[in-house]
């Protein structure tokens, strides 16, 4: 059992969400749902973060944005893509500026599906990021390939739902 | 020379603990009345253990070492103080310690960290009147800067000090980083600044500079014993009793108070060094 579980630190980018996301995000650190129990902070500060949580879609201009904070992210990191729109683009996936889902510019490891996603399912979607950060862990320290299971895009049920 | 030893050890193995105890409490007090559950009582330990799992990230060779040198200094400060050595030895080797912090966050180049390190600066500016002269007070009041002296003296010195105890209190906001003058390293809103001082640290050597501060604030409470010993057991009973408090009220204070800018941390800073300090220093001078 390794700490990395214990105390995720949480840095979270706007892409270019329409901000429904980004207010559930916040609504999770809140008295409400109170995601500190489980060790969760909110940095600002992608060197002292483990969970990327990104809502909206990737575009031309913030793909370098979102490339860097993920490289500055030290090992073991996991990232959280949040909202239809950080999964495949939703509704502005047409756009012509809109390259699609996070995963377009870096791999995703945890998809939260929902318009907005609701503050349970962030929680819940962090919580299952965090075992593929003690996976990860795992590998950092035996030195072999982490053996994480493919995320199910969750796009495909939330068209179903459409 | 044996119990001078015990106490040195028993400062660098228990101190850590205390003050990751402390930091827990303090995590779970400001849930508290902020109306939330908040983390586990263990949560900053779980985050210095997380830390030396992550990644070494640095951004360039000599800032590990300013760190450490860091590390090793607040270490030596506390011994000194715990194997009751000089009040002003202390005091300086606190400010070399600091120092050290300061020029790791300079040596790293990036907007953020400077600008935490001058804030940083700013606060010694704010803070080391009041420092200086509660080891004025204490040597005016026992006539002499030695600790041992000092703890072991029948005479208990908060009567006497009461205004300069005050101005300690006050400047332990400052020391603590704790929020109306946590400019710095922003304490709560960890977006201000990007936690300022520690933008470029990650990993083990943010989780050195975590450690560290468990050191320092233990020593740092130590201050507040020292107005209360007087070498009898319930002097000692007291003295834990009211650093305990003191630190309640430090949280108290910081979740009641919004960051204030850096002038009225240096204005309000010196105010009390010289009201407080002074006068109390020319009253037990005169009588």
């Amino acid at each position: 059992m390794s700490y990395v579980t214990k105390s995720p630190w949480v840095i979270h980018y706007d892409g270019s969400s329409c901000n429904g996301c980004d207010i559930e995000v916040l609504a999770c650190l809140t008295p409400m749902y109170d995601v500190e129990r489980f060790g969760i902070i909110n940095t600002g500060n992608p060197k002292h973060a483990d969970v990327f949580l990104v809502t909206g879609s990737v575009n031309e201009q913030n793909k370098a944005v979102v490339k860097q904070i993920y490289e500055q992210m030290p090992d073991p990191k996991v990232v959280v893509a949040v909202g239809i729109c950080a999964n495949n683009g939703g509704i502005f996936k047409e756009c012509y500026n809109i390259l699609g889902g996070v995963d377009t510019v870096i791999p995703v490891d945890v998809y939260v599906p929902g318009c907005a996603a609701r503050p349970e399912a962030i929680i819940d979607g962090v919580v299952k990021g965090l075992g593929v950060l003690q996976e990860k862990r795992n590998a950092m320290a035996s030195g072999t390939a982490a053996a994480i299971p493919e995320p199910e895009p969750a796009a495909n049920t939330e068209k179903e739902e459409a | 020379m044996i119990k001078i030893l015990i106490f040195i050890v028993a400062y660098l193995v228990l101190a850590p603990l205390v003050g990751g105890l402390l930091a827990g409490f303090d995590r779970r007090i400001s849930a508290r009345m902020q109306g939330r559950v908040g983390p586990p009582l263990l949560q900053p330990f779980y985050d210095v253990l997380k830390l030396r799992e992550k990644e070494d990230i640095t951004v360039n060779r000599v800032q590990d070492f300013y760190v450490g040198c860091f590390f090793l200094f607040v270490l030596v400060t506390g011994g000194i103080f715990f194997a009751g050595g000089d009040l002003l030895l202390v005091i300086f080797t606190l400010t070399l310690a600091s120092v050290f912090l300061i020029v790791a966050a300079f040596s790293s180049n990036s907007p953020y960290a400077q600008i935490g390190a001058e804030r940083e600066l700013l606060q010694m500016m704010a803070y080391e009147p009041m420092v200086l002269l509660t080891a004025v007070g204490f040597y005016v009041v026992e006539g002499s800067f030695d600790i041992r002296h000092i703890v072991t003296d029948s005479t208990m010195d908060l009567l006497p000090l009461i205004g300069i105890f005050l101005g300690y209190i006050f400047i332990l906001t400052l020391k603590f980083r704790k929020s109306p003058f946590d400019l710095s390293m922003s304490h709560h809103a960890h977006q201000e600044l990007v936690k300022g001082l520690t933008t470029e640290f990650s990993g083990k050597t943010l989780s050195l500079i975590e450690i560290a501060h468990w050191y320092e604030n233990v020593f740092l409470l130590g201050f507040v014993f020292l107005f209360f010993a007087n070498g009898t057991v319930w002097g000692a009973v007291i003295g834990v009793v009211v650093c305990l408090l003191a630190y309640f009220l430090e949280v108290f204070i910081d979740n009641s108070f919004a960051r204030m800018k850096w002038q009225v941390a240096i204005n309000s800073a010196w105010i009390v060094a010289l009201v407080l300090g002074m006068i109390n220093l020319f009253i037990v001078a005169m009588v």
